[in-house]
């Protein structure tokens, strides 16, 4: 690594020789002002925010992508930077609603905290406003025409990252708008759903499907019994929300918090992962014994389910039929609970919170309904709708002394703990595998090879003597390539999980918003919840599925076996293709 | 317009992208792909740009932006009479918008549409290097100058007759 001088702001700096003005000022801890930038993203010089002067040259210049060289005489805090800023800005914002209070973004708006930064206190220019069209055709995202200012974030996630394309530019000058091929509605494209597009919006122009109020009506009527789950992974970002670090583990203050907002059982998703797994391992098992296709593929991401119907049809017959544990629990809830409780089905009302905004659509799945027709999951609310719910309703989140989950569908297992994480399925149901298949106990359940947050992990273990070759990936892009490997060599790998989001459903389309000034979608940020999510696995004193004593009884008292009559009809499924079909972009040199 | 079916069409689209993806960079031919797309076809069609993006392995999101970015991409059918009304800087001042209108009114459509018989299609033009004549309109490859509203109306009159005295019956 090579070093040079520069002069940032009259004062001499020695610093990296290949980066960009931006690095450099970040490293020397002046944060420059930025909008459209995006590490994960390919740079596009194109809100002009980032602009600082460098001596000699004619034009302010954008720091994201001009380099540093020798000598630089860099100026990122002149009057004329900060008065040319704030022109940029007000030109951005010219044409934006004037509608703070009245939007969802209110408080965790990056232009709004970008205007702050700036300093803008006065609207000098007025322009044009966009024309109001809003696309709430699907059942998780809704994009808001008005209130984009077209950085294109979303468009560049969707395609480098997830590798998906579903939204572009189309159209020119004021008329452009970002929207799915040929003006498709979202609900009529390719959209996965995924929701990395509304973790990477500076603004409301793409935001979750939201269901509050629904929720808020029903936990008002009497005549209900309304009964929560909560995702492994909301339990370790909820509290940004309310300014706790990321990384804390909120699980047992989001149970009192969901009692005090008047539900009247909150169970827990990890219940239904310990039922997945127990499901998903035997699944494995008979496919590796000759009954069914090879590779095994993971069905838990809704994301990557919509994905596989519209990009992978191929591989339908390699997915396992397993539900999600979102619809795995809402399925037992109405049928196995609602019997014990002595309540029909019809009287229950399941409220699902998940890191996911595709979860809301697997939600309305009509392949997952219950026998009557009525969706399984009445409602799916995000992490950031639960916390707003929790503030509305004036819920001390950080002072609740916390409770535990209710028995019986509350209690877990560290397995199930980790399904929050890339490649945690795959942990937990090799653990409880390896174990039915050998009834030997697994000496280290600990299975580092698929831990990490690469996008792309591979590992193996013996089983009874046979080497049992593993793959993990997160993020579609990821998915992409590891599956298009696996299609060429079908023999590759014999177990898949795949997950729609970079990270795992902890760095799903629903967690909070970054901070007040911090990125969106940080990796910093996913390491942390990843984290607590290992650190919930290693303190369980169960840490394997088939131990857990509730998942034992509720075979014993309702299911009988695993892939049993009565588990195919509630915990099982099948995905048909989907149209429009995508095509996959072949990775091509940067 | 060619008289191809669209099996010919799309077979001929197909050999040319073939040939073109051979080359360096292949998403950069994009725009002459869909230049040739719309020669063969007429105008893009949504079946012409999936099979663009099929055979080029770029998302249809993508050909959608370029194909609404530039003018020169006709996402509907374009009639029998394809009409540029001008509005260069000479064709403005002389009554070009005017005369613009009085196509719109007579014909009941908007700019880059069609009308339903497939018999106009309007657009307009930034100049056709006939300023002398402003304002003037390109129908097909033909030049009027010196157009009024009336004198526009009389022109499409006397080509509707026209196309319904050569209709085989």
């Amino acid at each position: 690594m090579s070093t040079i001088k520069v002069f940032i702001n009259d004062k001499e700096y020695t610093v990296e020789s290949d980066i960009t003005i931006m690095q450099a000022c970040d490293a020397i801890g002046i944060k420059i002002p930025r909008l459209c930038y995006h590490p994960k993203l390919a740079i596009s010089s194109g809100c002009r925010i980032c602009i600082v002067e460098v001596e000699g040259m004619r034009n302010f210049v954008a720091s994201c992508s001009y380099p540093v060289n020798e000598g630089m005489k860099i100026h990122t805090n002149t009057d004329e930077i900060r008065k040319a800023r704030k022109d940029i800005l007000e030109l951005i914002l010219d044409n934006h609603p004037k509608d703070c209070n009245a939007c969802v973004r209110d408080e965790v708006c990056e232009l709004q905290q970008l205007a702050s930064t700036i300093g803008l206190r006065e609207r000098k220019f007025e322009g044009v406003k966009r024309e109001k069209y809003v696309d709430d055709s699907s059942p998780s995202i809704v994009n808001n025409h008005e209130k984009c200012i077209l950085c294109g974030r979303c468009v560049k996630v969707c395609a480098q990252i997830q590798n998906i394309s579903a939204i572009d530019y189309a159209n020119r000058g004021f008329n452009t708008v970002i929207v799915p091929a040929f003006n498709d509605k979202i609900a009529n494209s390719i959209c996965t759903l995924c929701g990395q597009c509304v973790n990477v919006c500076p603004t409301a122009a793409l935001t979750e499907k939201n269901y509050t109020q629904d929720v808020f009506k029903i936990l008002n009527d009497k005549t209900k019994i309304k009964v929560a789950q909560v995702a492994p992974s909301v339990r370790v970002a909820i509290g940004e929300a309310f300014g706790i670090p990321a990384g804390s583990n909120m699980e047992r203050e989001i149970a009192h918090a969901l009692k005090l907002l008047g539900f009247d059982y909150v169970f827990d998703s990890q219940f239904s992962a310990d039922l997945t797994i127990m499901e998903e391992a035997n699944e494995f098992l008979e496919r590796l014994n000759g009954k069914g296709k090879l590779p095994m593929i993971t069905s838990c991401s809704s994301g990557w389910m919509k994905a596989m119907e519209q990009f992978h049809p191929d591989l339908i017959d390699n997915v396992s039929t397993c539900k999600s544990p979102m619809s795995m629990m809402s399925s037992v809830v109405k049928s196995y609970f609602a019997d014990k409780i002595g309540k029909k089905s019809t009287d229950i009302i399941n409220v699902a919170i998940m890191c996911c905004v595709a979860k809301k659509y697997e939600a309305q799945r009509p392949e997952l309904a219950m026998e009557d027709g009525a969706h399984a999951t009445d409602y799916v609310i995000t992490t950031r709708e639960l916390a707003w719910m929790i503030k509305s309703a004036g819920i001390d989140f950080k002072n609740l002394k916390g409770q535990d989950f209710d028995a019986p569908l509350g209690l877990s297992t560290g397995a199930a703990t980790i399904f929050g994480v890339t490649g945690g399925v795959m942990e937990a149901a090799i653990r409880t595998a390896y174990e039915l298949a050998t009834n030997k106990p697994l000496e280290n359940i600990d299975i580092t090879s698929v831990r990490g947050n690469e996008g792309i992990k591979e590992g193996s273990i013996e089983i009874n003597g046979q080497e049992i070759r593993v793959a993990v990936a997160s993020g579609l892009g990821n998915a992409h390539k590891l599956l298009e490997a696996a299609k060429k060599d079908p023999n590759k790998y014999h177990f898949i999980e795949i997950m729609a989001c970079p990270g795992g459903c902890i760095g799903g389309g629903g967690q909070p918003y970054a901070g007040i000034r911090d990125l969106p979608f940080d990796p910093k940020l996913v390491n942390e919840r990843a984290k607590a999510l290992y650190k919930a696995d290693e303190l369980n004193k169960i840490r394997r599925s088939h131990e857990n004593p509730a998942i034992i009884k509720l075979y014993e008292d309702f299911l009988g076996k695993p892939l049993g009559e009565k588990s195919h009809k509630y915990l099982h499924t099948h995905y048909k293709q989907k149209f429009p079909k995508g095509i996959i972009r072949k990775s091509k040199e940067k | 317009m060619t008289s191809h079916n669209q099996e010919e069409i799309n077979t001929n689209l197909k050999i040319f992208i073939a040939e073109i993806i051979k080359q360096d960079r292949p998403d950069s031919h994009l725009i002459t792909v869909l230049h040739k797309a719309q020669e063969l076809n007429g105008y893009l069609s949504r079946e012409i740009m999936d099979l663009v993006s099929q055979e080029m392995n770029i998302p249809t999101s993508t050909i959608w932006g370029v194909a609404t970015f530039y003018h020169y991409f006709k996402l509907n059918p374009v009639g029998k009479y394809n009409i540029s009304v001008c509005m260069g800087t000479a064709c403005y001042v002389k009554g070009g918008s005017e005369v613009l209108t009085a196509v719109k009114e007579e014909l009941g459509i908007e700019i880059g549409q069609t009308t339903e018989d497939l018999l106009f299609s309007l657009h307009e033009a930034r100049c056709i290097g006939a300023c002398g004549l402003a304002p003037v309109a390109m129908i097909n490859d033909k030049i009027y100058g010196e157009l009024t509203p009336k004198k526009i109306v009389d022109i499409l009159n006397n080509l509707k007759k026209e196309s319904e005295n050569t209709q085989i019956p």
